[in-house]
């Protein structure tokens, strides 16, 4: 398509920008449909888990219930508390939504479709991921309120201490699969079992870096049972207690996308992204997008599960979790993986 | 393209460094400095030094600024005293900036009157070489290796140090075991009785 618009008269440069331009909307919008309907599904998987019907009402079996909360959100009105600091107040919720977004730009979502096939992807995913906690932390501040400043506060310090051990699992996949770009990461596990399975996930010394990622992702994206920053029965909604309408509302779809990204990471990482889960001819006939989405599916049916049956963590606890469990022994996982990869690629020192 | 990004960029980091400066509110200037961060990045990005780039974002900015921040935050800042402080240091601060002005002037000065050979030819990575990863990796664990483990050393030492530092045994805490929470069974705890009528349980 880039070649395509840069030959036409609009010429090298405002061809390369129109393109650009054209390809960040196909993402983003079907992005924002996808977390429309995750909504739903985590809302549905909910109440089959505590026995309810969950959303039934708008639409066929409930699943234009998110758009009708959108539509009700959306014709609320903006209120922001006197005593808050405005132009933060309304720039939070912004980040938010922006950095959500920005991380898919290095998504492969099959193996052309990828809009920066860049070599630092696993890098950038990490800078941005890491920009998340502004919009927490901004909010919490600008609105002038105990209970947000509180949340900002947890959710500072919760997803510092996750993205420790994060890096050094990205670190233990980057060198078993020896490069930084995720479409690499993804052909590098095709037949990586047995020359038949496609998942780092199921190599035994992979396999609880596979645990411990999806576990950290879920710490990282404030999701029960580590939403300490929106636990209702101590902060009222957290960080967004004083938000409204629209800005409410771009909180809970970047919330959503971040879910989603960590689904992709987790499926991309350690389950073979866009390849079919066995190495099996015929199953290459189905677009890669597909076995990409089924995968996500699976990571977030895993998230709701989660959140429908484990009780919340305590926060000391969060915290012991995090750097008195994950961080040492991500580190040495790290330590364990780069001697096999050396003995593997080198031979036996000795 | 390449021109227009530099201006923006360079702008951007320039004026967001003054508003560091004259930021009444302490937490609009770590925020304007983030934004400093972000753009030295991109400034980064387009010499071709991804690899800084994305170090740039995530220790700074996604690390270091956090800390920042977050003591900021929890600040309780007086700002009459701050400003009282300004004329204090006045002097000070002008004798700083003399010597930065001094350094800046004397640094132009010397790429203007040239001389310097490749060091006035614009650096980057030759298009189609090894990656910034590897050509920074193969660098840093060859040549530079007794450098790069003695900052790794110091960086250890620094660490070690502040933990030793802060770390102090207070008496009269009740800490909470873990292992014996997590190893603890209901048996232990708990235990099921049948009483007779009227003859209650012992505790």
């Amino acid at each position: 398509m880039t070649e395509y618009l840069q030959s036409t008269f609009l010429g090298p440069d405002i061809g390369w920008f129109v393109a650009t331009l054209a390809l960040i909307l196909l993402i983003a919008l079907p992005l924002m449909l996808a977390v429309a309907m995750i909504i739903y599904v985590d809302r549905k998987i909910i109440a089959a888990v505590a026995l309810r019907r969950g959303p039934n009402v708008v639409g066929p079996f409930g699943l234009l219930q998110s758009f009708a909360d959108g539509l009700k959100v959306f014709l609320q009105e903006t209120i922001i508390p006197s005593g808050a600091n405005k132009g933060l107040f309304l720039l939070a919720p912004i980040i938010t939504f922006t950095v959500a977004l920005l991380a898919w730009a290095v998504i492969p979502f099959s193996e052309e479709m990828v809009l920066a096939n860049i070599n630092i992807g696993v890098l950038y995913i990490l800078a941005i991921s890491s920009l998340g906690v502004y919009g927490v932390v901004i909010s919490g501040w600008a609105s002038n309120s105990k209970y947000p400043f509180f949340s900002a506060m947890r959710a500072a310090a919760q997803m510092i201490s996750y993205e420790v051990s994060i890096g050094f699992i990205l670190i233990s996949v980057v060198l078993f699969a020896g490069t930084f770009n995720l479409n690499e990461i993804i052909k590098a596990q095709e037949g990586h079992i047995f020359g038949f399975v496609n998942a780092y996930g199921v190599n035994p010394l992979l396999f609880p870096m596979a645990v411990m990622f999806l576990i950290s992702s879920m710490a990282e994206t404030a999701r029960a049972p580590f939403d300490l920053t929106e636990a209702e029965s101590e902060l009222v909604a957290g960080y967004q207690t004083e938000y409204s309408s629209m800005s409410f509302a771009l909180f809970w779809l970047g919330e959503y996308a971040n879910i989603l990204l960590m689904c992709a990471l987790n499926v991309i990482l350690f389950w073979g992204g866009w390849l079919p889960p066995v190495d099996w001819e015929p199953l290459y006939a189905v677009p890669g997008i597909i076995w990409l989405f089924l995968k996500m599916f699976m990571i977030f049916f895993i998230f709701s599960w989660a959140w429908a049956t484990v009780p919340r963590y305590r926060y000391d606890q969060l915290m012991r979790l995090g750097w008195k469990v994950f961080l040492p022994i991500s580190i040495f996982w790290v330590f364990l993986v780069s001697g096999y990869v050396m003995i593997d690629k080198f031979g036996w020192p000795l | 393209m390449q021109i227009f990004a530099f201006y923006l960029f360079a702008s951007i980091v320039i004026a967001s460094g003054a508003f560091c400066i004259f930021a009444r509110n302490p937490v609009h200037s770590v925020l304007w400095l983030i934004l400093a961060f972000f753009n030295a990045a991109g400034l980064m990005l387009l010499v071709g030094a991804e690899f800084i780039a994305a170090l740039l974002v995530i220790v700074y900015v996604g690390a270091v600024a956090v800390l920042f921040l977050f003591v900021v935050m929890m600040l309780d800042i007086d700002f009459a005293e701050l400003r009282a402080g300004f004329m204090k240091n006045l002097p000070l601060g002008l004798l700083l900036a003399l010597v930065l002005l001094a350094e800046i002037i004397f640094g132009v000065g010397a790429w203007t009157a040239g001389g310097m050979g490749e060091a006035n030819a614009v650096v980057g990575p030759p298009a189609g070489g090894p990656s910034n990863i590897e050509a920074l990796g193969a660098l840093l664990y060859t040549k530079y290796i007794f450098l790069f483990e003695a900052a790794g050393m110091i960086l250890l030492v620094a660490m070690v140090g502040a933990i030793v530092l802060t770390n102090r045994k207070r008496g009269g805490v009740r800490i909470q075991n873990i292992r014996d929470q997590v190893t603890r069974r209901p048996e232990d705890a708990t235990r099921n009785e049948q009483p007779e009528v009227g003859k209650g349980v012992e505790l």
